[in-house]
């Protein structure tokens, strides 16, 4: 299989680290996108293998479980020819007590050319990006950003609708402690979609509307006039106190059923981050329904990654000649 | 004894006598001798210090330190934190129970005030814990902590939360003529949070601390204070919501006093998107409204005080991840600096109510001597040259404790001597 000729959007991009979608341009954003396409198609849908980073070790440093985004980045470095090597948090040293900076620090000095890092605290990838001399991806720190997830979504929504300028999408659910709702809520903006933010006003602040955002309620009176939703999963595990009385008064309030699908637009498109609370966002039915894109997300994600790792590796490369 | 001294040359500032003019200080046996003595009353042999260019002002006097010794030595120790406030002007600062075990005891107290001693630089003065192992339940041995010298009773670094206990106490401590500090902050309403809540925490994806868990328990604090009758003394404090009840009381007479940290009337929450530990002070830096409401407070007095806020936490410490790393600062050696530039340089505050703010009304808040150029007062004196502009660099400082929201920053306004009981005790190079 020929390797495609990714020369004219690399001239594009320029940095060594994708941290956040907050501080890039629309532009860097649709290079992420347009690459991501790219070697989607020329791995023939993210299956097959190509060697644009043969002899390149990619390292995952997550200090916090994750099954599908670790697996998505170990299979997108895989799948351009690179190594990886596996980290994790319990029974290593940072259990011992090491910072992890200094886990970090010893990862690097391995060799790697990427640190892929995941951790429960914002601005851990901002700090190591300063500490280390390889290239940081953030995997999503705390609440923060989870900047390849927004890209996946944001390629997903094109996939679909050719562009996201002028879409109508609400992300909906436990804005407060997720870092999808922020990576999707600043790349959507840049793209030019209007956002809607979703859900009880203690997991959603009214100052997103003081930053220029819709904020919402009541989803079933915004649902008419939505292109796309996202269903965001509650966080239970972040929540230091519980902020809605309970599952079932939630799942009245927001989750995605069928009944409420009947008030949506024909085309809308459903998706989901996952892992998903069957019950709770999202009935089986609307999961697993026409509509639901949630597993072309999955598929995406391993676009988007094989897009970052290409793209900050090159910029690393030029910054080094 | 000391060889006398003759600070000439200076201007000298001090609020307590309204003095602001040029004029020279003789200091003989510890004590201020005279204010432009005749030059026969000069006494042989004594040292001539140049004072010109520079302020000569009261020893700055500090609200409150968090000690570390002991149980927290690798902090900061007693020695270390005495020498880091003389080189910040300060010539006593009040310290609180950062320390393990409290200081709850007669013996507690001893040992710091041994160990200040011997160390020979600034002044300490034990603010005693207020509740019995800090467990904020209980009253300690508040009668028997002010015979071992304490000045002040507080559950500082801690909050009180305990509304009964802080009526109690502020009842009892009329009989002792001791002030309670307390450092208003509701736990429930603050738990987790690692700075300014507001739109950059919420960006950021950074739990927050909401201004309200601050401005409720100076409400509670306050109502405490009118209720009783007792002395009482709130800070840091660092909210608009602060200063809006304490104007209000103060405006009916209420007798209470408030004290803000340098840092707050400078620096705003959108440091915190450098997401580096060294912005995570507590109260937390909050966002540019906050701060200009507090340095207007500072200028009509609503806000009597200006205190370090020094917290110092080792360089280990604060190499973690935001929600790991400790509150922590070192401040004693930016704080006048700071404060200048915050206040001075663009006009709010001159010189004389500057030092009002850091010496003379926190020496009278403590109840302690202090604040004052007068005669036949103890010498802690300290010499600033308002105009000298220096770049902070931690490495320099005295503290064990580098951590710094100004590192690399170009300050105003820098302590040239500091003079305690009529000794130069620090000098700079």
């Amino acid at each position: 299989m020929t390797e495609p000729d990714l020369t004219p959007f690399v001239q594009r991009w320029h940095r060594r680290h994708l941290l956040d979608l907050e501080s890039l341009s629309a532009e860097e954003i649709t290079t992420l996108l347009d690459v991501a396409q790219v070697l989607k198609e020329a791995t023939d849908g993210c299956r097959r293998k190509l060697s644009l980073l043969s002899g390149k070790t990619c390292a995952n440093l997550f200090f916090e479980n994750s099954t599908r985004t670790r697996n998505s980045f170990s299979l997108a470095a895989k799948r351009l020819g690179a190594d990886t090597v596996e980290f994790g948090s319990s029974g290593s040293s940072v259990s011992k007590g090491e910072t992890f900076a200094d886990t970090a620090k010893t990862i690097e000095a391995m060799g790697v050319d990427w640190v892929v890092t995941r951790h429960s605290t914002p601005g851990t990838a901002n700090l190591l990006a300063r500490e280390l001399g390889c290239c940081v991806l953030n995997a999503g720190d705390g609440p923060h950003e989870h900047p390849t997830q927004g890209l996946l979504d944001l390629l997903t929504i094109r996939q679909h609708r050719g562009s996201l300028q002028g879409l109508t999408v609400a992300l909906v659910g436990d804005i407060a402690h997720s870092r999808t709702a922020r990576s999707n809520i600043w790349g959507l903006k840049k793209l030019g979609a209007h956002v809607i933010i979703c859900g009880p006003p203690t997991l959603v602040s009214p100052r997103w509307e003081e930053l220029g955002f819709e904020v919402a309620h009541h989803l079933d009176e915004i649902l008419p006039r939505c292109d796309v939703l996202n269903l965001l999963r509650v966080q239970f595990e972040r929540q230091h106190a519980r902020p809605f009385p309970s599952v079932r008064e939630y799942a009245a309030l927001y989750a995605m059923s069928a009944s409420r699908m009947q008030r949506a637009k024909d085309n809308i498109l459903i998706m989901a981050p996952g892992p998903i609370n069957r019950g709770v966002e999202i009935t089986p039915e609307v999961a697993d329904g026409p509509h639901s894109v949630i597993l072309e997300q999955v598929t995406n994600g391993i676009a988007v990654r094989m897009s970052a790792l290409y793209l900050l590796s090159a910029a690393d490369r030029l910054n080094a000649s | 004894m000391n060889t006398p001294l003759l600070i000439e040359n200076g201007v000298l500032v001090d609020p307590s006598q309204n003095l602001n003019r040029r004029g020279r200080l003789l200091i003989h046996n510890g004590i201020i001798a005279a204010i432009d003595p005749a030059d026969g009353d000069l006494i042989a042999g004594c040292r001539v210090i140049d004072a010109a260019g520079c302020l000569i002002a009261p020893g700055l006097v500090d609200l409150g330190v968090e000690l570390r010794e002991p149980g927290f030595e690798e902090d900061e120790t007693i020695h270390s934190v005495s020498h880091a406030a003389l080189a910040g002007g300060f010539t006593s600062i009040l310290a609180n129970s950062g320390t393990d075990p409290v200081i709850d005891s007669h013996g507690a107290v001893e040992f710091v005030r041994q160990k200040a001693a011997q160390a020979l630089g600034a002044k300490i003065h034990v603010v005693g814990c207020l509740s019995k192992g800090g467990d904020g339940k209980q009253m300690a041995e508040l009668g028997l902590l002010t015979r071992a010298g304490a000045v002040a009773f507080s559950d500082a670094p801690r909050a009180i939360p305990n509304d009964a206990l802080l009526k109690r106490a502020l009842e009892y401590c009329r009989m002792l003529n001791r002030p309670i500090f307390d450092r208003p902050e509701v736990p429930e309403l603050a738990s987790g949070g690692v700075m300014h809540e507001g739109q950059v925490s919420l960006v950021l994806g950074l739990k927050g601390l909401p201004t309200e868990a601050e401005d409720l328990a100076v409400a509670r604090d306050v109502r405490l204070a009118e209720a009783t009758d007792g002395r009482l003394h709130v800070g840091p404090v660092s909210t608009m919501g602060s200063v809006d009840m304490l104007r209000r009381v103060k405006s009916r007479g209420i007798v209470v006093s408030a004290s803000v940290c340098p840092h707050n009337l400078m620096l705003s929450d959108a440091e915190m998107r450098s997401y580096e530990s060294r912005f995570k002070v507590h109260p937390p830096l909050r966002s540019p409204r906050h701060v200009e409401t507090l340095c207007q407070a500072v200028k009509d007095k609503t806000i009597d005080a200006i205190q370090s806020g020094h917290m110092p936490r080792s360089r280990e410490k604060m190499m973690n991840d935001l929600d790991q790393t400790p509150f922590g600062i070192s401040s004693l050696e930016t704080a006048l600096a700071t404060a200048a530039t915050a206040l001075v340089k663009p006009g709010i505050l001159n010189w004389m109510e500057l030092i009002d703010r850091m010496s003379t009304q926190p020496a009278q808040i403590a109840g302690i001597d202090g604040g004052t150029l007068g005669i036949g007062k103890p010498a802690d004196i300290v010499l600033i040259d308002p105009n000298q502009s220096w770049d902070v660099d931690p490495n320099q400082f005295r503290s064990t404790c580098i951590s710094t929201p100004f590192e690399g920053m170009r300050l105003t306004g820098r302590v040239t001597a500091a003079i305690v009981d009529g000794e130069v005790r620090f000098e700079a190079n």
